[in-house]
């Protein structure tokens, strides 16, 4: 007779199946306070330094050779659009996007330049279930479009509402969005096009420990005039673009309830789970369903050896 | 006859004295000094070269206003001044021999990691060109569209979809007005 799955040895692997699962499953929460790589750059952002000359924009839609805008660079009429009761925001057809506000405060308008802030640990990141994203140790957030199935979970993920997907390709799914102009300049050593065409050094490039440096001499030294905080230093964990402000910076439009850690670990006892479902149930259920059934085949089984046996006799008769 | 011959040749002693002694009593730069004109193109190409009537803003501001720490005068920033009042940077007149052209450059940026180092937050040329004069012009109600100051090239209309260049639908607006 086949020796069928005894319930004492199925206990045993499903007891040992756990226990590992569960061993793996504290290392891979104690592994999860990565602080980032050491050498990677960033761009602080000084918005008391914008005009909103648009040189940005213009220096992204080339380098990433992104399609013509419906109004040129220089026509400054584009900040007082408003989509769906919205500023402009990035889309497929520009990484890089900059929106003015009248603070009631301040005499003159306020430009804020938005773009994908490259997160310490990007959410977009962790959301993706084909590793789609990659944090590169110079600190950029690259994307693979390769291996991208278009489920578009990155841009629900995402805490600034970055990524945008390319609707006019849906076949050939493609997300969009600043890349720190990772394969043309920055694994180089090269700033990103836009911190180049600033004119007004509102963009400061350089090693993140180094820029952060800066914002924070900034503010201790104009005292009274910046606030005193530094958007990106600790928001979602980390993010390698910064910004800092003569105005609080919910009255230009930044999101000042993000999470100051990163946004996996809001889901990561969710996740921790998924390996575990995936491994340890099939086996867990498989197990019930072969002792549910096991009488059944036992009788099966002696039944058909009952049958050869009659035919072997009747055979021989 | 004599007198007046002798007043003469006092007065002349006097100016030519003047001309001697005071700029050495001071070591000091003045505004006359200076060329009427400076001609800005070592980083044009989207812009033209920008023709800088310096004559004019030197009777609009001081020097060191625009010269902080150089030309001898006393300096106007009180945190630069804590170095900066008797060094030979005083002796610095070109922006671009303290502020970096090529600002983000790989070894430009190795020097800023210098602990030592105090002015690791130094603008570029262009930043710090830009800082100083848009700053004052809003001020002083001077020019601050970008077109106002500079002439765009063809490269520059290419880059900015602009001009020859623009898309067929869009309109342009001249100049930036705040």
């Amino acid at each position: 007779m086949k020796q069928l799955l005894n319930r004492r040895n199925f206990l045993k692997g499903g007891l040992a199946a756990t226990a590992s699962a569960a061993v793996l499953k504290n290392k891979k929460t104690e592994a999860h306070s990565f602080e980032g790589y050491p050498d990677g750059m960033g761009v602080l952002v000084d918005l008391t330094r914008c005009v909103g000359c648009r040189s940005c924009e213009a220096a992204c839609n080339k380098e990433q050779g992104l399609p013509e805008p419906a109004k040129p660079f220089d026509d400054f009429s584009v900040f007082d659009e408003m989509h769906h009761g919205q500023k402009r925001r990035t889309d497929e057809t520009a990484y890089t996007i900059v929106n003015r506000y009248d603070v009631p405060e301040i005499d003159h308008p306020l430009f804020r330049k938005i773009q994908c802030n490259h997160c310490e640990e990007p959410a977009c990141l962790t959301s993706c279930f084909v590793n789609a994203y990659t944090k590169t140790p110079e600190g950029a957030v690259i994307y693979n479009p390769k291996v991208c199935v278009g489920c578009r979970t990155c841009m629900i993920a995402c805490p600034f509402y970055i990524p945008t997907f390319k609707y006019s390709s849906a076949f050939k799914p493609r997300i969009m969005k600043c890349i720190f102009c990772y394969d043309t300049r920055l694994k180089d050593g090269k700033p990103p096009a836009c911190v180049e065409a600033c004119p007004q050094e509102a963009l400061t490039f350089g090693k993140r420990t180094d820029v952060l440096k800066m914002g924070k001499q900034r503010i201790q030294q104009k005292a009274g005039k910046y606030v005193d905080h530094i958007y990106g230093e600790h928001e979602v964990g980390g993010t390698a673009w910064m910004y800092i402000s003569d105005v609080p910076f919910d009255k230009v439009g930044f999101d000042t309830h993000v999470p100051k850690e990163p946004i996996l670990n809001s889901v990561k006892e969710f996740l921790g789970i998924v390996p575990m479902v995936l491994t340890i149930w099939p086996g867990l259920f498989v197990g019930f369903h072969l002792l549910a059934t096991r009488k059944d085949k036992v009788k099966e089984m002696k039944e058909a050896e009952d049958r050869n046996n009659n035919d072997e006799k009747e055979g021989q008769a | 006859m004599r007198t007046r011959k002798k007043i003469v040749r006092t007065a002349f002693a006097l100016a030519i004295g003047t001309v001697f002694i005071v700029p050495s009593q001071t070591w000091c730069m003045d505004a006359s000094d200076a060329p009427e004109s400076v001609t800005i193109d070592t980083m044009s190409d989207l812009y033209g070269p920008v023709e800088f009537d310096h004559l004019m803003h030197s009777e609009y501001a001081s020097c060191q206003e625009c010269h902080h720490q150089t030309t001898g005068e006393i300096v106007v920033d009180p945190n630069c001044g804590r170095c900066h009042h008797s060094h030979d940077e005083n002796d610095i007149v070109s922006c671009s021999e303290c502020h970096e052209a090529d600002r983000f450059n790989k070894t430009y940026l190795k020097t800023l990691e210098n602990p030592e180092l105090y002015h690791f937050d130094k603008p570029g040329l262009k930043g710090a060109f830009h800082l100083n004069c848009v700053r004052c012009h809003e001020i002083t109600s001077g020019p601050t569209g970008c077109q106002e100051c500079h002439t765009m090239t063809e490269a520059g209309e290419k880059r900015f979809n602009t001009g020859s260049y623009a898309p067929a639908k869009g309109t342009a607006s001249s100049g930036h007005e705040h």
